[in-house]
């Protein structure tokens, strides 16, 4: 990569980092204060992130015109282990830097509704979460892809303690069950990441883990498809897709709201992040022969996902499951390998990251209210609390893809784009829209509706009681509503800002460098798959 | 005026998100709620009289903002207006202004009045943008947008779980249709790269050959978009459990305006229905067939509005017949008629069930005739329509439709249909009259309706009467289809008393069995209606609702509960346990003892030795 490329060279890619885990230190300590101090100072971290990172889209250039501009906008580059090569590389472009927003408005948001919620250790408590958020900041702007597996573990061991030390009843099994997926297959990524940088060696001369080098590596298609398995794995474990989703219901219901909501609305995204950056363009010649099978895996993991939430009686397990249909649609579209189909990609990652954040967020509420995430135990809230009512409605419909919000914008273009490219997987996806509506009708109907069980009549009136959202859930609930209408009627922005990234994976990973399609059956197939 | 065309939705939008958004005084709410839709009704009006003076091949184009642009997939929003949009938005929001007016009566003493009219309003505005949209995508919009609106309004009262399941149920069985139609626009898309709908049409027909496989699949995943919203056959299920909504929501979503959806569709792209002669002709059996099963099982309600209900399938089984023809004006025709007629019914239903302390059971009415006169005259008036009796406006429309269906000649069993349907209407309405009206009365005192009520009922009776005689500026639409046949088309004068005589068999039917032997056969109606299968078999709508139980619903439900703690996990949990095993095993042989130990390792060593030695 070259300097000219570049829009602007900034000391501040790496340094937001570094202020967010200062910030986490300083939440910790800040503890013995006040019992306030660590919350105030989470926000307050947060806000001069989203402030430098606001600062780096190139303010001269009209959003129209972003597409015919460099792709890369904020750049910085230094030695840190070079014997190896290992680079502290940080670069944003328009999708890392959209990713980058979508973090931080989250872990603000986290920080506003776990305010009465959390009252153990709650300096440990924000400690966890900005490093969980720095992790996942690294995780979206690191090129160097030593640093980037160093991120990569950086946001998975403080989410392991938000699940463990302040999650329900079955924290323990779902924290270790998380640690233990994400762990065994970022081993796989890590060896994945080590044979690149030998490959390189033994090309080039050199060790290097720089993103732009390892772009230029010819590697031999056994040994790629191996290597590409290992990101692909890594990333599917984490997007989650079938067969590897199991970790995710319970980390998802054990875990705090506010560790549900980093997990939903942004965790699982670093995996659709990690294929579209590293594995497509990394891996060309590869990709042809797996985007059939992973577009099936991504479809039927769209109505898996769904069949498994309707099933559900437990509220936070059921929006769990929604996730692993709605990210069958983000698998399907990038594999789909068009424009339409990975823009729509990209945007589910945003809508999903809105509504599902925002129904965590309800169903913490609740629990928090209710002491109980059964849906046997709830119903008729629409009469006691109409403001939660109105906002799980909201969302719920959000997540079956209404016409008008983000989440029909992005599945559209994810099923119009990959329909071209096979029929029966986008037919299998859609019927995942039917079953959306079921699940998310059915959940209004059991909560939001029908007759209120006996247990909330309070003894004294003989009245029934659950307090109605308070002033600051209805404004986070109001504002991500917003976003999503926003999204729904307006996506435009979004794809300008995506659209270089996405045109330069599309261009990378299409442009496969010539392969025999009768080798590398057979290759495939001595392989073993 | 026209580039005014934006605010006919906007209007009724605005009216919805001030509704949402504060709590306001009854009288400010039937101000903004009604007087919302009154304006866009105003605004419709002088675009009409616009329209009409440009004559009736004008089509005007409102480009709003650019949604989506991303390589060769251009999606506008976008308004368009042609003869047939001016049609359906002055029924959306000429009936949809009258019914508004009337709710404001019927739904007072509700303590959700304002939450019904924001339901009410963004409705309409969904609705308009349905009928007005330039892109399928749009289209697809607002046709999403109503049906949400009808969920909710089917769900007003949900403290009853059962609005709520019904409400669920007719969501969830249109989006069965949504799904084939959506899947029917990629492929459009796929083959024509727009869906833009002019474009669509104009391309269609350099694109797809005629009567090719493609363009068959095209019309039938759209039907399959109309066949759901419109309550057709096999969708049809959802409506009946419908009627579970306030009044009024049946006059406007589930009788005059969104189950016509469906209808408008299919003429919206007709230019693609005709390329496919076999689909056309799957329009029409569907039509048909819905119209028979829909009318016989009308014959044999009990509640007024699931009467009223399967009536409404039956009549738009007509306008599917007609449009399955080739009739395509006869069929818009017969929706603007119906419309009226329809949303009269409703609402006089509405008033009698107030009027008797919300009982919907005909067989616990009877002798209203002089108790509610103008409910009586409402009734008389629309069923008179509703069973095509000349001099109506539903004989009009409901004659242009069995005129097409006679010329085609290719299948007879259209007409057939058509009229045997013409037989069961006339019986099921004046069934529903005699038994209500006529005969003694029941002791019970009457209620009297609001004054806000009657307006609307008057007007809706003179236009279900006169409605007849309204020129619909639809020639420049279906040019193309009329040109194609031979108009004018007239039925044989033999053909054509059979036509008119044909309701006139079906009220006289009626006339015996519940005007002159009325005690005997309601009591057959009553104590039979349970016991005698046939008698089931029709009062459940042909059983169609155990059939999808069984095949569908049960088997689904029954699969998620099965995997409810997802097969896939057992497998990480099954090597959980293994490696668990593995590790006490593994424990069992660390008991600490060196004798324990020393005795392992000669075991081990002389093992090894022998196989070491036994291997040379």
């Amino acid at each position: 990569m070259t300097e000219d490329t570049i829009l602007g060279s900034q000391v501040t890619l790496f340094s937001t980092v570094i202020l967010l885990l200062v910030g986490g230190l300083l939440a910790w300590v800040s503890e013995s204060l006040h019992r306030h101090a660590p919350k105030v100072i989470a926000i307050v971290t947060q806000i001069i992130a989203l402030y430098i990172i606001l600062g780096w889209y190139p303010a001269s250039i009209p959003i129209e015109d972003l597409v015919s501009s460099s792709q890369w906008w904020a750049f910085y580059q230094q030695d840190w282990i070079p014997r190896f090569g290992i680079q502290l590389l940080f670069a944003v472009d328009g999708l890392s830097w959209l990713l980058l927003i979508l973090t931080v408005l989250l872990g603000i948001i986290c920080v506003i509704i776990s305010w009465t919620e959390i009252t153990k250790r709650s300096g440990f408590f924000h400690f966890n979460l900005l490093w969980t958020v720095a992790g996942i900041i690294g995780v979206f702007t690191a090129l160097d892809l030593f640093l980037f597996f160093a991120f990569w573990e950086i946001m998975l061991i403080p989410m392991y303690f938000l699940i463990a030390i302040w999650g329900h009843e079955n924290r323990g099994y779902a924290a270790l069950k998380f640690f233990l997926f994400t762990q065994i297959s970022g081993l796989l990524m890590l060896i994945s990441i080590v044979v690149l940088a030998i490959l390189y060696q033994q090309q080039f001369g050199v060790f290097s883990f720089n993103y732009f080098d390892l772009l230029k590596l010819n590697i031999p298609l056994d040994l790629a498809t191996w290597v590409c398995l290992g990101f692909l794995i890594a990333f599917m474990v984490k997007l989650p897709a079938l067969p590897f989703h199991t970790w995710l219901p319970d980390a998802h219901t054990e875990a705090p709201t506010a560790g549900s909501v980093i997990l939903a609305a942004v965790l699982l995204k670093t995996g659709a992040y990690g294929i579209i950056r590293f594995v497509l363009p990394i891996f060309p010649e590869v990709i042809p022969l797996i985007a059939p099978t992973v577009m099936m895996i991504g479809a039927v993991g769209v109505i898996y996902g769904a069949i498994l939430a309707f099933a559900q009686t437990d509220l936070k397990r059921l929006v769990a499951y929604t996730s692993v249909s709605h990210m069958g649609f983000v698998l399907l579209g990038v594999f789909a390998l068009n424009e339409r189909a990975m823009q729509g990609a990209v945007m589910q990652l945003f809508a999903h990251g809105f509504s599902t954040a925002a129904l965590f967020i309800l169903v913490g509420g609740l629990q928090e209210r209710l002491h109980t995430r059964d849906m046997r135990k709830m119903g008729g809230f629409w009469q006691l609390a109409p403001k939660l009512a109105v906002a799980t409605l909201f969302f719920a419909i959000a997540s079956l893809g209404l016409p008008g919000l983000g989440n029909f914008v992005a599945e559209l273009l994810v099923l119009i784009g990959s329909f071209p490219v096979d029929p029966v997987a986008t037919i299998i996806a859609s019927i995942g829209l039917v079953l959306a509506a079921v699940y998310s009708l059915t959940m209004a109907q059991r909560v939001l509706f029908g007759d209120v069980p006996d247990y909330l009549k309070s003894n004294t009136k003989g009245k029934f009681f659950l307090p109605d959202l308070y002033p600051r859930e209805k404004w986070v609930m109001f504002s991500m509503a917003i976003a999503l209408i926003w999204l729904g009627l307006f996506p435009q922005p979004v794809f300008h800002l995506s659209q270089n990234a996405v045109n330069q994976v599309l261009s990378a990973a299409t442009n496969a460098k010539t392969t025999d399609i009768a080798s590398t059956s057979f290759l495939i197939q001595g392989a073993g798959l | 005026m026209l580039d005014l065309l934006w605010l006919v939705p906007t209007l009724p939008l605005l009216g919805s998100l001030i509704l949402m958004s504060t709590p306001l005084s009854r009288r400010w709410v039937i101000t903004v709620g009604v007087g919302s839709v009154g304006l866009a009704a105003l605004l419709v009006a002088s675009i009409l009289q616009t329209y009409l003076i440009m004559g009736t091949d004008f089509t005007y184009q409102q480009t709003l903002w650019h949604w989506i642009t991303l390589d060769s997939l251009q999606i506008d929003f976008g308004l368009y207006l042609d003869g047939l949009s001016v049609v359906m938005m002055s029924v959306v929001t000429g009936v949809g202004f009258l019914i508004h007016w009337y709710s404001a009566g019927y739904m007072e003493g509700d303590e959700s009045y304002q939450r019904f009219f924001c339901y009410m309003n963004l409705f309409v505005a969904a609705m308009l943008i349905l009928v007005l949209g330039d892109s399928l995508i749009f289209l697809y919009l607002g046709w999403e947008g109503v049906g949400l609106c009808s969920y909710f309004l089917i769900g007003f009262w949900h403290q009853n779980k059962e609005n709520v399941i019904a409400a669920r149920k007719a969501f969830v069985v249109t989006r069965v249709g949504d799904t084939a139609m959506i899947i029917g626009l990629f492929l459009l898309f796929l083959q024509l790269g727009d869906l833009n709908i002019a474009n669509i049409v104009t391309n269609a027909s350099s694109t797809f050959e005629p009567g090719s496989l493609l363009v068959a699949i095209c019309c039938l995943l759209l039907l399959g978009g109309a066949v759901g919203k419109s309550a057709q056959l096999p969708l049809q299920t959802w409506l009946p459990d419908a009627m579970a909504g306030p009044t009024p929501v049946s006059a406007l979503i589930h009788a005059a305006t969104m189950v016509t959806a469906g209808v408008y569709l299919i003429a919206r792209m007709h230019p693609l229905f005709l390329m496919s002669p076999q689909v056309m002709h799957v329009v029409a059996v569907v039509g048909m067939l819905t119209l028979l099963i829909a009318g016989a099982t009308a014959l044999f309600q009990s509640d007024i509005k699931r009467i009223l209900a399967f009536s409404t399938i039956s009549q738009i089984g007509y306008m599917f017949l007609g449009l399955g023809v080739g009739a395509w004006s006869a069929s818009v025709f017969h929706l603007v008629t119906h419309a009226f007629f329809k949303a009269l019914l409703f609402m006089a239903a509405g008033a009698v069930i107030l009027a008797m302390h919300h009982e919907q059971n005909i067989f616990k009415m009877g002798g209203l005739r002089k108790k509610l006169p103008l409910e009586f005259w409402s009734f008389l008036i629309g069923s008179a329509a509703l069973s095509a009796l000349p001099f109506t406006s539903g004989f009009m429309s409901k004659e242009m439709i069995l005129a097409a269906t006679w010329f085609e000649t290719d299948a007879p069993y259209l007409w057939w249909g058509g009229l045997l349907g013409a037989v069961f209407t006339g019986a099921y309405s004046f069934r529903l009259i005699f038994i209500v009206f006529f005969g003694p009365s029941t002791n019970t005192s009457v209620e009297p309706i609001s004054f806000l009520m009657k307006p609307a009922l008057l007007i809706l009776c003179v236009l279900s009467l006169v409605g007849g005689y309204f020129v619909l500026p639809l020639d420049g639409v279906f040019e193309t289809a009329i040109a194609s046949s031979d108009e004018p088309h007239h039925l044989p004068v033999a053909m054509e008393i059979i036509a008119i005589a044909a309701p006139f068999v079906g009220l006289l039917t009626a006339a015996q069995l519940y005007l002159f032997r009325r005690g005997t056969s309601i009591n057959q109606d009553k104590e039979q209606g349970r016991s005698n299968a046939m008698q089931e078999f029709f009062f459940s709508g042909w059983k169609f609702d155990q059939l999808y139980e069984n095949l569908i619903v049960k088997p689904f439900g029954w699969s998620a509960r099965v995997n409810k703690n997802d097969v896939i996990d057992d497998i990480y949990v099954g090597i959980m346990n293994v490696s668990r095993g593995l590790h006490h095993v593994l424990t069992v042989l660390q008991t600490g003892y060196i004798r324990w130990y020393v005795a392992c390792l000669t075991a081990g060593t002389t093992v090894l030795l022998v196989l070491v030695l036994s291997g040379h």
